[in-house]
């Protein structure tokens, strides 16, 4: 027990295997490269770059959506932050669960559901993949283990534990992904969600997308703790920060984050270290933080940007090649437009069906 | 002065116990933090420690004896020095209790449920003077007349057994027949259960499936939902229902609403138990009556059953539903006892009121312990020549509205009775939708008896003042009667 638990203490020194300095007050601040950054093949940026353009380009058209107002209610764009859930959905296997909160659309893509499906729930249609009863901020797909799409925040910390203990309760070595912002990472849930993984040493990844800000609050404004990898660590949660910009770093922490959970070891934690573009929803004018700023990550920091550049500089990848899958790209995201604005909307009779399921006999 | 010990109470609702075992014996000298005697109720067994210095003079429980009411003289400390024979002889005068169990006083003799009292317990005056008055429920079950609605085959053996007991088959069945189901929450495994509804499930289902939790309810309900997402299907124990509260939101929002908003596609099977509503001198935090919130949400079944039987039937129909079910129990219902089908699988349907007890001339209409009320005063009005019918609704979510239309067709006046508050309350809905089905076929407004809206009291005369009455029903019935 008492070595178990010694094992499961993070480590300071490794812990920070990025190498870089500690977290400034700025947004750049931890994303400097370290001399020591994975690499990925040809191949693995190859794939990097169309997951995250895919998410760039829906989330983008999805935006465009709304100011037509084809589509209603609470929109949040994934904008900047695509590096986080395709590094880890390199890392895990088929059958590990997915579950966040409602900033969800990137998560759902990285999981492979139709763009089409998750589009014509955007839009309320019958196509949706909730028939046009959940919307922006709760889809899930049994198929591909994405379990939501949860409006509440920080419920789906609970729940993704939830996930976890099933895991452990049919032995079957799969891991919970579970996904809050820096925004969740403050609700009590959480921290009972945390003391239980560890109690139980439940195989559950919490993925803290610190994107700095919970809605217009900084992240320095709400949180006494601003290093979100330690939030584990009186339950003995190892705990790592990551460059979120980075697509290999995310990879390489979460193959390390992901490998712990299955062992048997229990839970841990990334904090991945990364910025949204747009405001908190589409309503959101985002006077709290300057322009500059913005522009800055967006420039310097841009983890579809960076992967272009490697393909080009260091692959030495055509740029035909990579033209042609932005093209693709577009193609899949403005069918899936096409779709999902033409599709009816549901019928009135789905009004009353799914409420509670036929009782078997 | 000799001093008598009486049969201590070791919870709220304690009303009688086996005197196991006793330590000393007559003659031996006794002093402060001795224990004395063992007593087991039926949740533990406990000691019961000496805080008089002295000599056990006599004993006159002997050890074994079962159903020793509350607050009865079960030995006589003679003071040091005083003549030991005498004081045996002469009995004692009462001085409170002699005995102590950790600095939880019993209750004052006028707590003494009436009905369960046994002599030489000072009874209620009357019904209306016990603080509990449904105290008395079993003997009240035991006169009804056969159920009217046959669940089961004529000539189906029947075992008297507790509501707990029942809880806990129902329970121990249900994980037999499905490995996918499982228990959790605070005290289930080790502790046997606050209540010891989970008696004995740790033994055989082991800690894989009988899960003790951190005092966590918002965090552990929520791990039990997700767990369902994936098709476990978790028996998650609240301690009581008032400490769901801290749970509420992955009750309804995790829980209840995530089928409809993932179009049909994620169920969530699973069973939310434990007790609902007042006990006996909780106060305000410990006493809330949850039927009439969870049932309004649609998501939801909510079942509150009132005998053992139906807490059997249910309970394992609840295991197996596919939604999530709120299932209410009661504390002060755990321990009566009921006949219940001795049968292979027992299960009842979830959504079907059940008939109680027939009469023509007024419906009433309640569920759980509210049920005590309503066949107390079905008694006393058959007394003065109204036969009231009685429907037990036993489900609160979906309500079986037709049973309770059939019967004000019959006797065109209806009451209904809950411990829970007025405003929104199931009563309110019962009128609701009489005002709507059988408008037509009523005689006279429908009357709802339910607790004060009022935070429950601590002080038993406010406590008493703030739950339905037996009266109350009788004399609501007798006015829409119109007599």
């Amino acid at each position: 027990m008492d070595a178990a638990k010694e094992a499961g203490q993070p480590k300071p020194d490794e812990a920070r295997t990025q190498g870089k300095p500690e977290a400034s007050g700025t947004p750049e601040a931890g994303h400097r490269p370290a001399p020591n950054t994975p690499q990925f093949s040809r191949d693995e940026d190859l794939h990097a770059y169309h997951e995250m353009l895919l998410i760039r380009r829906f989330e983008e058209k999805a935006g465009q959506l709304y100011g037509m107002g084809l589509i209603g209610g609470f929109c949040h764009l994934y904008i900047g932050q695509e590096a986080v859930v395709v590094g880890m959905q390199m890392a895990s296997e088929e059958g590990d669960q997915v579950i966040t909160g409602y900033r969800d659309h990137g998560h759902m893509l990285a999981c492979g559901m139709d763009p089409k499906g998750v589009m014509a729930e955007l839009t309320g249609r019958r196509g949706g993949y909730s028939r046009g009863k959940g919307g922006s901020m709760h889809m899930f797909s049994r198929e591909k283990q994405f379990f939501g799409g949860h409006g509440i925040v920080g419920a789906q910390v609970s729940l993704g534990t939830g996930l976890g203990f099933a895991d452990a309760y049919r032995k079957n070595g799969k891991v919970s992904l579970t996904y809050m912002g820096d925004g969740a990472a403050n609700q009590g849930q959480v921290y009972e969600s945390f003391n239980m993984a560890a109690l139980w040493k439940l195989p559950v990844v919490y993925v803290i997308e610190n994107n700095r800000y919970a809605m217009g609050t900084s992240v320095v404004r709400a949180s006494a703790q601003t290093d979100f990898s330690k939030r584990g660590l009186s339950f003995g949660i190892p705990g790592e920060q990551v460059d979120g910009m980075d697509v290999r770093t995310v990879r390489e922490a979460a193959t390390r984050a992901i490998q712990h959970a299955r062992s048997g070891e229990g839970p841990y934690i990334l904090e991945m270290q990364t910025y949204r573009y747009r405001g908190h929803s589409m309503s959101d004018p985002a006077k709290y933080r300057s322009k500059d700023e913005v522009s800055k990550m967006r420039e310097e920091y841009d983890p579809i940007e960076t992967v272009r550049k490697r393909l080009l500089e260091l692959h030495g990848v055509p740029e035909a090649e990579i033209k042609a899958t932005d093209a693709k790209v577009r193609e899949t995201v403005n069918d899936a437009a096409e779709f999902a604005t033409h599709d009816p909307e549901p019928d009135p009779s789905e009004l009353r069906t799914d409420i509670l399921l036929e009782a078997r006999a | 002065m000799a001093t008598d010990i009486l049969m201590p109470a070791l919870s709220p609702t304690m009303e009688e116990g086996k005197l196991a075992k006793w330590l000393k014996k007559e003659g031996d000298a006794v002093k402060s933090g001795d224990v004395l005697a063992e007593i087991e109720t039926d949740k533990a067994t406990m000691e019961v420690e000496a805080i008089d210095e002295g000599v056990l003079a006599k004993i006159l429980i002997q050890e074994g004896t079962e159903g020793v009411a509350v607050n009865t003289p079960i030995a006589i400390i003679a003071e040091e020095g005083e003549d030991v024979s005498a004081a045996a002889a002469g009995g004692a005068r009462p001085k409170g209790n002699g005995a102590d169990t950790g600095g939880q006083p019993a209750p004052a003799p006028d707590m003494q449920a009436e009905g369960q009292a046994k002599a030489p317990a000072p009874a209620a005056k009357s019904a209306e003077d016990a603080p509990r008055a449904p105290a008395a429920p079993a003997t009240i079950t035991n006169k009804a007349p056969a159920p009217v609605m046959e669940e089961f085959p004529a000539g189906t053996e029947m075992v008297t057994m507790t509501v707990r007991e029942a809880l806990r088959d129902a329970m121990a069945e249900e994980m037999r027949r499905d490995e996918d189901v499982f228990v959790m929450g605070e005290e289930v495994a080790e502790y046997q259960g606050a209540y010891k509804i989970t008696q004995g499930l740790l033994q055989e289902f082991g800690a894989r499936r009988v899960v003790d939790t951190p005092i966590t309810e918002h965090g552990f309900a929520g791990i039990g939902v997700g767990a369902a997402y994936t098709g476990l299907k978790p028996i998650v124990e609240f301690m009581t229902f008032n400490f769901a509260m801290q749970a509420i939101d992955h009750i309804i929002n995790s829980a209840a609403k995530t089928l409809y908003m993932s179009g049909g596609q994620l169920g969530c099977s699973i069973v939310f138990r434990g007790p609902n509503g007042a006990a006996a001198r909780v106060a305000a935090q410990h006493s809330h009556d949850y039927a009439a919130w969870y049932s309004n949400v649609p998501g939801l079944k909510v079942i509150a059953p009132y005998t053992a039987s139906d807490a059997k039937g249910l309970l394992k129909a609840a295991i197996r539903d596919p939604n999530p079910v709120i299932f209410l129990e009661n504390e002060i219902l755990y321990g009566q006892s009921f006949p219940v089908p001795k049968l292979d699988d027992f299960v009842l349907p979830i959504g079907k009121a059940r008939i109680h007890r027939q009469g023509s001339d007024v419906t009433i209409v309640s569920f759980a312990i509210g049920m005590t009320y309503a066949l107390k005063a079905a008694q006393a009005l058959a007394e003065q020549g109204i036969e009231a019918e009685v429907i037990d609704l036993r489900t609160i979510r979906p309500m079986d509205t037709d049973t309770v239309v059939e019967s004000v067709k019959k006797t065109g006046r209806c009451i209904t009775v809950e411990e829970g508050f007025p405003q929104s309350g199931v009563g309110a809905e019962i009128v609701a939708r009489l005002m709507v089905d059988a408008f037509d076929y009523l005689d006279a407004p429908v009357l709802r008896i339910t607790g004060k809206d009022v935070p429950m009291p601590y002080a038993a005369n406010l406590e008493k003042l703030a739950l339905p009455t037996v009266a109350e029903v009788v004399e609501a019935a007798k006015s829409v009667c119109y007599k």
